[in-house]
């Protein structure tokens, strides 16, 4: 886990070359929306760039964010980001186990304290700090002290970023998440459920190159990747627009890829790059596979009334509601109107003969 | 016993039904029965909205039969109408509201604004705020028998000139003839000669008919002042003699009111349906012109034109028949602008001619008339009601218009055909 | 809160109560109205009451000549804003989404931006009517608070529901939510206020013209 050498001098080392190296630059650019002509500033940033020393920690989480981001068949602009830095600590990847694993978290953090990047997934739990522990050390206190000498935080996944799945309805253990308990740190959510791969790279790629934390969105996300919603991007779109839509899963209207509104697609209010980037190297993503979209990029997309229920739509039982309401609207409307017509009665029996002499008052 | 504002809001309460409850629910204050009403068009004054008319009894309906306005009154925060109120009112309810019924047409929810002010008429006179006019004009009605003060003598007055002229009998208390009829003071003693066409066009017919000398008088101020009672007492009157003279008909004159007391309110106001049947005189006309027994000959040359009386035509439902008579003896008959059940009102209707205080406002009102004739320039105007007679000739004098105003009846009895005397047609 | 708390409540137990409200005080103030009664008519009838009535439902909906050139403005821009709010209302896919949960059946709907500008059209209709019940006098003179209190809530979801479907200005579940909720509020204003006359006119035309029709006067 040696970071004396260059990225440049790694990538040689490894046979790609200058070329291959020059693409994954341009391809990097133009995901950050950059100009062609920054590509040169990329090469050289990355070309000198010391490796800088990663501390990963995983929290209460499925490991589907790094499962996500390793996922891989051939050699891939991920694979090429792995190479640019020191990943100093990472309990999928890392070799050592025990004693050994966190006293090279603990020297990677002196080494290079103030200088490491920190990347965070899975929540952390508040309710009892004991739900989780590694090593011993509870996940609250492990984030708070090695995000003392952090340069900056990656909150990977939407567990980190917003809380996830331990945050749903009830959130037995308290889940958090990262900004919840770090506030005097730069944070970069990269929420998803998983993120995109190349979406975690890019942001690594940029914060590499440009030592600044990227321009995000009220929700701290990386605007380059998070600015447009899904049905913003969505091939689907002019159907929605047309009023097209699939209404079971196997219709007609689903096997002409009509729009998944109906089934409960969350396309209109989920952020991310799912539909330009798509997934698995650009082969499909949720809706081309003919799935609604869940929302995993959002906070509390699990209490968000159901996969399959579009978000606008009651969530309890409406109808049972208004037959309730209807009946007993009647009965009580029957009962004032009974009131009404005993107190016409009562006037009528009042009624004092109207003759000639009465049409004047009394002075 | 006296009017009191107890009496006149417990009238209110009483008169509530389940359409004034509706009507009330719709109003969303769009303003269009404004302008359909003569008294706003002519002045501008908003408070002539025929909605606002209503305004006191609308916060009874409100206070005592919706159950948020019976919370709200329990809670102490609703306003309670006030004996004030209802003499601010009582301009709005009585000069300034004919019961034309013109608004009813109008309102896009389907509020009848007419049938309500009749109604809120009733509380106005409990509680004293009727005008004095008309207090006056219903209280002869009852002792004297008219309210004009006609007494029988000047009834039979009249008929004396009319055998004279025609040289033949009226009949006087006919028991077992087919019609009975009836006739307005208005038209005893200013339009006589009514009288006489009447008598020559049922000579003419040969349709057999008395009048009755124990209730003669078709008019009745208590639906104008807006009394029940007192209009069912007039009703009576007119169902005793119908009755003990066993009649088939009874005959509604040319006035406008009248033909609403007897056809339409009058069983409702004596509880129980008539044992004959009603007609106006324009709807026997013509079926005796459909029945071919009514011949006419000649035509009138100058330009007539042809006025509806509301509660005949737009509230009463004899809307066609008078125009075809008037085809049968007009060689010019032009119809004035809206005419038909959206006619515009003569602005004297509904007891306001017996309101003293009203004249101002009705002489204005009569401005919506002038400007519909000055749209056709008539040589003459044709109506068939007596009181819309007076109004239209006191307006056109006031405005300088040299029209006369002819009733209907009057001109199809001069154009009869003169038949020869058939033996034993007169008795 | 957070926004999608704000939203579930929305959607949940402040959509129950407000249905509850909506429609037992719709049912109430029906009743109220129709146990009410009328005496029946002893008069001869020259023609029938039922069809006057049924007939007039229909007819008053198409004003006479002279009504329509004395009040143009009030006739034609209230025909363009009720028209605009119901087919956004009734023909809008994620609205008819709602109605099906509902009912249990739904209908076709219209292509979004043809709803997108009727939208549009219906708050720019509905903000000159509000003008001209200031302005005019008679509806000056005539209007209450309520008046513009049930203006008021009746622009609100049609501004809203545009704001939430284009995203303007907060976070789409936020906007979301703002959106119900406004339509809740015209939901829970509704039994009490002139709106009332949506239900009520149907009564209201039908008795007028029962009681023009038993005369034989088509009103």
């Amino acid at each position: 886990m040696s970071n004396e050498k260059t990225l440049g001098e790694v990538l040689r080392q490894q046979g790609i070359t200058r070329r291959g190296f020059l693409k994954f630059c341009a391809a990097t650019a133009s995901m950050m929306a950059l100009p062609p002509s920054m590509v040169p500033r990329i090469a050289e940033a990355l070309e000198k760039a010391r490796r800088p020393s990663v501390i990963w920690l995983s929290f209460q989480e499925c490991t589907g964010c790094t499962e996500s981001l390793t996922r891989s068949h051939s050699p891939t602009v991920e694979g090429l980001i792995f190479n640019a830095i020191s990943l100093d600590y990472h309990h999928t990847l890392q070799a050592a186990a025990g004693t050994h694993a966190e006293l090279a978290r603990t020297k990677a953090m002196e080494e290079n304290y103030g200088k490491y990047i920190l990347v965070v997934d899975g929540s952390i739990p508040v309710a009892n700090p004991a739900f989780s522990t590694i090593a011993g050390i509870s996940n609250l206190a492990m984030l708070e002290e090695t995000a003392k000498g952090a340069a900056a935080i990656i909150s990977v996944g939407t567990c980190a970023a917003f809380g996830g799945i331990p945050h749903a309805n009830p959130n037995p253990t308290g889940a958090v998440a990262v900004s919840d308990i770090i506030k005097d740190k730069p944070i970069i959510n990269v929420p998803g459920c998983p993120p995109i791969p190349v979406v975690i790279t890019g942001v690594l790629a940029q914060f590499l190159t440009f030592g600044v934390i990227p321009e995000l969105d009220a929700l701290g996300r990386p605007l380059a990747f998070y600015g447009k919603s899904i049905h913003d991007r969505c091939y689907r779109r002019p159907f929605y627009d047309k009023g097209l839509f699939a209404e079971t899963f196997d219709d007609e209207g689903a096997k002409l890829g009509w729009c998944l509104y109906k089934l409960g697609c969350k396309g209109p209010t989920t952020y991310n790059a799912c539909a330009t980037t798509k997934w698995n190297e650009g082969t499909s993503f949720p809706i081309e596979s003919g799935h609604p979209c869940l929302g995993c990029s959002e906070p509390d997309f699990w209490d968000g009334g159901g996969f399959y229920k579009a978000i606008s739509m009651p969530t309890g039982d409406i109808t049972r509601t208004a037959v309730y309401a209807i009946g007993a609207g009647a009965a009580a409307g029957v009962a004032l109107g009974a009131v009404n017509r005993a107190r016409k009665a009562r006037a009528q029996k009042a009624h004092e003969r109207v003759t000639i002499e009465d049409l004047n008052k009394d002075s | 016993m006296s009017a009191s504002f107890k009496r006149g809001i417990n009238s209110f309460k009483e008169q509530m039904d389940a359409p004034v409850a509706a009507f009330f629910s719709s109003c969303v204050r769009c303003g269009l029965c404004s302008q359909a009403c003569l008294f706003y068009t002519e002045t501008g004054d908003p408070k002539y909205t025929p909605i606002n008319k209503l305004e006191p009894m609308r916060r009874v309906w409100q206070q005592e039969y919706s159950f948020w306005g019976k919370l709200a009154s329990a809670l102490g925060i609703s306003k309670p109408v006030t004996d004030a109120e209802l003499t601010e009112w009582e301009t709005l309810v009585y000069d300034s509201c004919t019961l034309c019924g013109r608004c009813s047409m109008v309102c896009p929810v389907g509020n009848d604004i007419a049938y309500m002010i009749r109604k809120m008429r009733e509380g106005m006179a409990a509680s004293g705020h009727a005008p004095e006019g008309l207090i006056g004009a219903t209280q002869r009605a009852i002792t004297i028998g008219s309210p004009m003060g006609v007494k029988l003598p000047a009834l039979q007055a009249q008929i004396r000139h009319v055998e004279k002229d025609l040289g033949c009998t009226v009949p006087v208390d006919v028991q077992g003839v087919d019609y009975m009829l009836l006739l307005s003071s208005m038209e005893i003693m200013n339009f006589p000669e009514f009288i006489g066409a009447i008598t020559r066009i049922f000579r003419h017919a040969g349709i057999s008919w008395t009048i009755s000398s124990q209730a003669f008088e078709a008019t009745n101020s208590g639906i104008q002042i807006g009394v029940s009672e007192i209009a069912a007492e007039l009703v009576e009157r007119v169902v005793r003699a119908a009755t003990e003279l066993k009649v088939k008909y009874v005959i509604s004159p040319e006035c406008g009111h009248a033909y609403m007391a007897i056809r339409w309110e009058g069983p409702n106001l004596i509880g129980r349906p008539y044992d004959f049947k009603v007609v106006h005189i324009l709807e026997l006309l013509d079926e005796l012109r459909t029945s071919g027994r009514l011949q006419t000959s000649g035509k009138e040359t100058q330009r007539l034109t042809y006025h509806d009386p509301c509660q005949i035509a737009r509230r009463g439902g004899v809307v066609q028949q008078p125009r075809n008579l008037l085809r049968e003896v007009a060689a010019d008959f032009v119809e004035m602008p809206e005419a038909g059940i959206m006619n515009w009102c003569c602005g004297a209707g509904g007891g306001v001619s017996a309101n003293e205080r009203a004249d101002e406002i009705r002489l204005k009102a009569f401005i919506r008339k002038k400007k519909q004739l000055d749209e056709i320039n008539p040589d003459a105007l044709v109506s068939a009601c007596s009181n819309c007679r007076i109004q239209l000739e006191d307006g056109l004098e006031e405005n300088e218009m040299d029209i006369p105003v002819l009733s209907l009846t009057e001109i199809i009895a001069d154009h009869l055909v003169e038949k020869e005397q058939k033996e034993g047609q007169q008795p | 809160m957070t926004e999608t708390e704000l939203l579930m409540w929305a959607r949940g137990p402040a959509l129950q109560v407000a249905t509850v409200i909506f429609l037992l005080g719709i049912m109430v103030r029906i009743l109220e109205i129709l146990v009410l009664g009328r005496k029946a008519n002893l008069a001869e009838a020259r023609g029938s009451a039922v069809a006057g009535g049924l007939r007039t439902i229909v007819t008053r909906s198409f004003p006479d000549r002279g009504t329509l050139q004395r009040s143009t403005f009030n006739i034609v821009a209230g025909y363009v804003f009720h028209t605009g709010f119901f087919v956004v209302l009734f023909l809008f896919a994620p609205h008819i989404l709602v109605f099906r949960d509902l009912l249990g059946f739904g209908w076709p709907s219209i292509p979004t931006p043809i709803i997108d500008a009727t939208t549009l059209v219906t708050i720019i209709t509905l903000l000159a009517v509000l003008l001209h019940r200031v302005q005019d006098k008679v509806m000056r003179f005539l209007s209450r608070f309520q008046d513009y209190l049930a203006w008021f809530v009746t622009i609100l979801p049609l501004v809203t529901g545009y704001l939430a479907f284009h995203r303007i200005g907060l976070t789409p579940p936020t906007l979301i939510a703002i959106h119900i909720l406004s339509v809740e509020l015209l939901m829970v204003v509704f039994p009490f206020t002139k709106l009332m006359h949506a239900f009520t006119l149907f009564m209201a035309r039908y008795y007028n013209g029962a009681i023009a029709g038993y005369k034989g006067v088509n009103s």
